[in-house]
């Protein structure tokens, strides 16, 4: 038996390992490690064409914000959207958007084309900045309490129901976590 | 009552399935006839029973009976018939019944149409493929049972995801599947020849139709799927580089090197193990893929909902079919013994190539769909992978790839001249150069990627010109010679040219549209006009339209060229009420040479609308394009040492009598 035999199921075992601690991780319910902590530190240009940028002070105002995480190139956040453009035409709610590695045109167009919820947005051309968000997928909305420290994340698509249940309350500050450091 | 029926049957089909794919094993290793003798039988049965129970399912979604679980969440009474039917692969049970339907009727191909394998072989790979149904009957008996009632059955359904509620979509499971499934075969001819030993020519004849049959299924799969963004997103994007997308393209790379790789075992007698190790590799990522839609390790807009005992159950299934055929690879693989020698510059040498670069372009498509996930599991850290890791990494890998797709068929087998040869494609790169420089000319040096484009596409189809205008000796004998030769020239090497030149139209069509596309994104009220590419749109207002299940929005473009009324174009919104969601359907007239696309979102509540208009030019050949990568698969198949038994049939037929009255005596 030679090794160049062996090396598929080598590798095969690999991704199986990884493919069980994936189903563990069960990524729709990551526990962020971020959750009751501040929000990183960081300061973004806003997206092309737009004059208000995002900063960590952005999330300091003493209101509880959204941000919601999203890219001309993610398709699933063309789903979401709808729900995004309502809460911002029913409701005072603050919304700002985190664009995630796109180009600025792009961006811009996008915003252009399915309507702008957002009250900030930050362009994050690099990524570095999602990555200190610890943003896994796109999109991913958090929200964030007025003194700035992380509350809850969802992954992937925003829904009513998820809207409803599990942001609304917190927006409220129901399940406040209080911020460790 | 038939929904009952319908369940029992796949009980049923699961006892059949786990007695086909045991006691023949033992039969051929054995040498015991009486139980090799059940495969056939079992593979048969195995097929109607779960055609039994499709039929029961299929019966539940057109009569919407809500009193089964799986109709009441995924169907209406509004919905039109078609996509009743459609809903019925439209969720997971029921696409995993329409999966192992696909499986038990390639068993059953193989049953019935496979009388000229050597017995042995043939009992071992209905075996196979019986082990690989009782993996997905037992997912779908105990944990994904679509014949669930509930009691007391509701009056109305829930309906369909209207995303999926078209015609394009309707399909395209289906195609998807015979493509995925399809590849069981290979996989099951691998393992069957691993059991046995024994990989030759001959091993490769039967391999091949199969892999073909299921490459030309899952290329018209994804070409539906992308066709279906292209339209229905509203988006004018055809290719995501979406987990799910990627879960169906890795398995046709993969499947394209394994179509290509045993063309050598066929003809050279070399690459066997390579190629034994492609057919579980396929199939694998077939299964990886179905794992990745089902479990939800990964988020897609496709995946439907999850669970996590499926995804664990799947997981270990990989485990077991994976794992297993990978280690009996490592176990056997060696002692197959190696063909024949060539060259590095040969016809080998360059199907070695292709197998690398799609082999490392499935690597890199893995990884990149992976990568998240792995690194999350390894570090916890967690990262994100864009189309911009995609078109970084994928695309290099396939420049070389397609450079040397039109060459590789003009050369010899076992030694070449590779200057002779490129000296034959002496008009492909002419024309190719010329192609190149206009478009240079054309669109300047900050499009070069445009240029390369439109050079590869020339490329490839002048050289699967020239590859034919070789053979068939055109312009070097008489007219009637060369059309009797064409007559002649075997059906594969037609299949071949036809594909090839099919890609190098699908990518005029992908650099077409990804360089030249024109787009205004603007508000327009009634009577107004946006020029687009030299075309005019008046926007004429909005109008409502009643649907069978939905209530529409549609808008109205008069489209002029040069003051000339051309064409009126209606694209619609559409708002579904069951579930409740919003579609856009865009309206799309094909143009010289391109798509012109339009689409009406959202009134800004004062008289006017969004409007997004397209101009996609030469986009149409990217489905022409990949629609004749599929036609070639299909001439290839009718080549006569493919049509089941043509010219081996009598000598296989007088070797299966001698056997088996050897077996018997």
């Amino acid at each position: 038996m030679r090794w160049r035999f062996i090396l598929p199921m080598a590798a095969f075992v690999i991704v199986a390992i990884a493919l069980g601690i994936g189903l563990t991780l069960e990524p729709r319910e990551i526990p962020s490690a971020l959750i009751g902590k501040p929000v990183p530190v960081f300061e973004l240009p806003p997206v092309e064409g737009r004059t208000s940028g995002l900063s960590t002070a952005d999330l300091k105002q003493g209101r509880p914000v959204l941000v919601n995480v999203f890219a001309s190139w993610c398709g699933p956040c063309r789903q979401e959207h709808p729900l995004f453009i309502e809460i911002a035409r029913t409701t005072d709610i603050p919304i700002f958007g985190l664009n995630q590695r796109d180009e600025p045109a792009d961006a811009a167009r996008w915003l252009a084309t399915f309507g702008d919820p957002y009250d900030r947005t930050g362009a994050d051309l690099t990524g570095r900045v999602s990555i200190d968000w610890g943003v896994y997928g796109v999109p991913e909305t958090f929200v964030v309490d007025g003194q700035g420290c992380i509350q809850y994340k969802h992954i992937s698509v925003m829904t009513r129901e998820v809207f409803d249940e599990e942001i609304l309350p917190r927006l409220r500050g129901e399940k406040h976590v209080p911020c460790e450091g | 009552m038939i929904a009952e029926l319908g369940h029992f049957a796949t009980i049923l089909a699961l006892a059949i399935a786990a007695v086909q794919g045991t006691l023949p094993l033992v039969g051929a290793q054995r040498n015991l006839p009486a139980l090799s003798a059940i495969a056939r039988p079992a593979a048969i049965v195995q097929f109607v029973l779960i055609a039994i129970a499709f039929l029961a399912l299929t019966h539940a979604f057109v009569t919407s009976d809500f009193s089964v679980l799986n109709v009441w969440q995924n169907s209406h009474t509004d919905k039109p018939l078609l996509y009743k039917i459609s809903g019925v692969w439209g969720n997971h049970e029921g696409s995993l019944l329409l999966w192992v339907l696909i499986l038990a009727a390639f068993g059953l191909g193989v049953a019935v149409l496979g009388r000229n394998l050597p017995p042995n072989l043939r009992t071992r790979v209905i075996a196979i493929q019986g082990l690989v149904g009782v993996g997905f009957l037992l997912l779908l008996v105990f944990l994904s049972n679509p014949f669930e009632r509930i009691d007391p059955a509701p009056a109305q359904g829930n309906g369909l995801n209207p995303l999926l509620q078209d015609p394009g979509l309707a399909f395209h499971p289906p195609f998807l599947y015979l493509g995925y499934v399809g590849f069981s075969i290979a996989f099951s001819f691998a393992v069957a020849a691993l059991i046995e030993g024994k990989v030759d020519a001959a091993w490769a004849r039967w391999v091949r139709p199969w892999t073909l049959a299921a490459w030309t299924a899952l290329t018209v799969g994804i070409v539906m799927g992308s066709w279906w963004a292209y339209y229905e997103l509203g988006w004018g994007g055809w290719w995501f580089w979406d987990p799910v997308e990627n879960a169906s393209f890795m398995p046709w790379l993969l499947g394209t090197a394994l179509l290509h790789s045993a063309i050598v075992v066929e003809k050279r007698d070399a690459l066997r193990t390579w190629t034994v190790l492609l057919a579980i590799l396929t199939f694998s990522f077939s299964l990886l893929g179905t794992f990745i839609v089902r479990s939800g390790v990964l988020n897609s807009v496709h995946a439907f909902a999850t669970d996590p005992a499926r995804g664990v159950y799947i997981l270990l299934f990989l485990v077991v079919a994976i794992g297993g055929s990978l280690s009996l690879y490592a176990w056997r693989a060696p002692t197959l013994k190696g063909g024949g020698l060539f060259a590095p510059i040969s016809r080998e040498g360059s199907l070695v190539l292709n197998n690398l670069l799609l082999v490392a372009a499935t690597a890199t498509v893995f990884i990149g769909t992976m990568y998240p996930l792995f690194l999350d599991a390894v570090t916890g850290e967690k990262v994100t992978v864009g189309p911009p890791f995609f078109n970084a990494t994928f695309a290099p890998l396939m420049v070389p790839l397609l450079a040397v797709m039109a060459i590789g068929p003009m050369m010899p087998w076992k030694r070449a001249d590779l200057a002779g040869t490129l000296g034959r494609l002496k008009a492909a790169a002419v024309v190719t150069a010329i192609v190149a420089l206009v478009t240079l000319y054309l669109s300047g040096f900050d499009q070069i990627m445009a240029v390369l484009g439109m050079a590869i596409a020339a490329w490839l189809i002048m050289g699967a010109l020239v590859d034919v205008g070789e053979r068939i000796m055109l312009f070097r004998i008489r007219w009637a010679d060369s059309l009797r030769r064409a007559r002649h020239l075997p059906r594969s090497a037609w299949g071949a040219a036809i594909a090839h030149a099919g890609m190098g139209v699908a990518i005029l069509g992908m650099t077409g549209s990804l360089s030249w596309e024109t787009e205004q994104l603007q508000i327009m009220r009634p009577g107004e006009r946006v020029d687009v590419a030299g075309y005019t749109f008046e926007f004429d207002g909005v109008e409502p339209v009643r649907g069978p299940n939905y209530d529409a929005v549609r808008g109205t473009f008069r489209v002029y060229r040069d003051g000339d009324l051309i064409d009126l174009m209606r694209p619609e919104t559409r708002r579904f009420a069951n579930p409740p969601m919003v579609t856009t359907e865009a309206a799309i007239r094909p143009h010289s040479f391109g798509d012109l696309y339009a689409v009406v979102g959202e009134s800004n509540g004062d008289g006017g609308f969004a409007t997004r208009l397209y101009h996609k030019p030469l986009i149409n050949w990217l489905w022409i394009g990949s629609l004749m990568m599929a036609l070639g698969g299909i001439v290839s198949l009718t080549d006569r040492r493919l049509r089941v038994g043509a010219p081996s049939r009598r000598k296989a037929a007088a070797a299966t009598m001698t056997q088996t009255s050897g077996q018997t005596a």
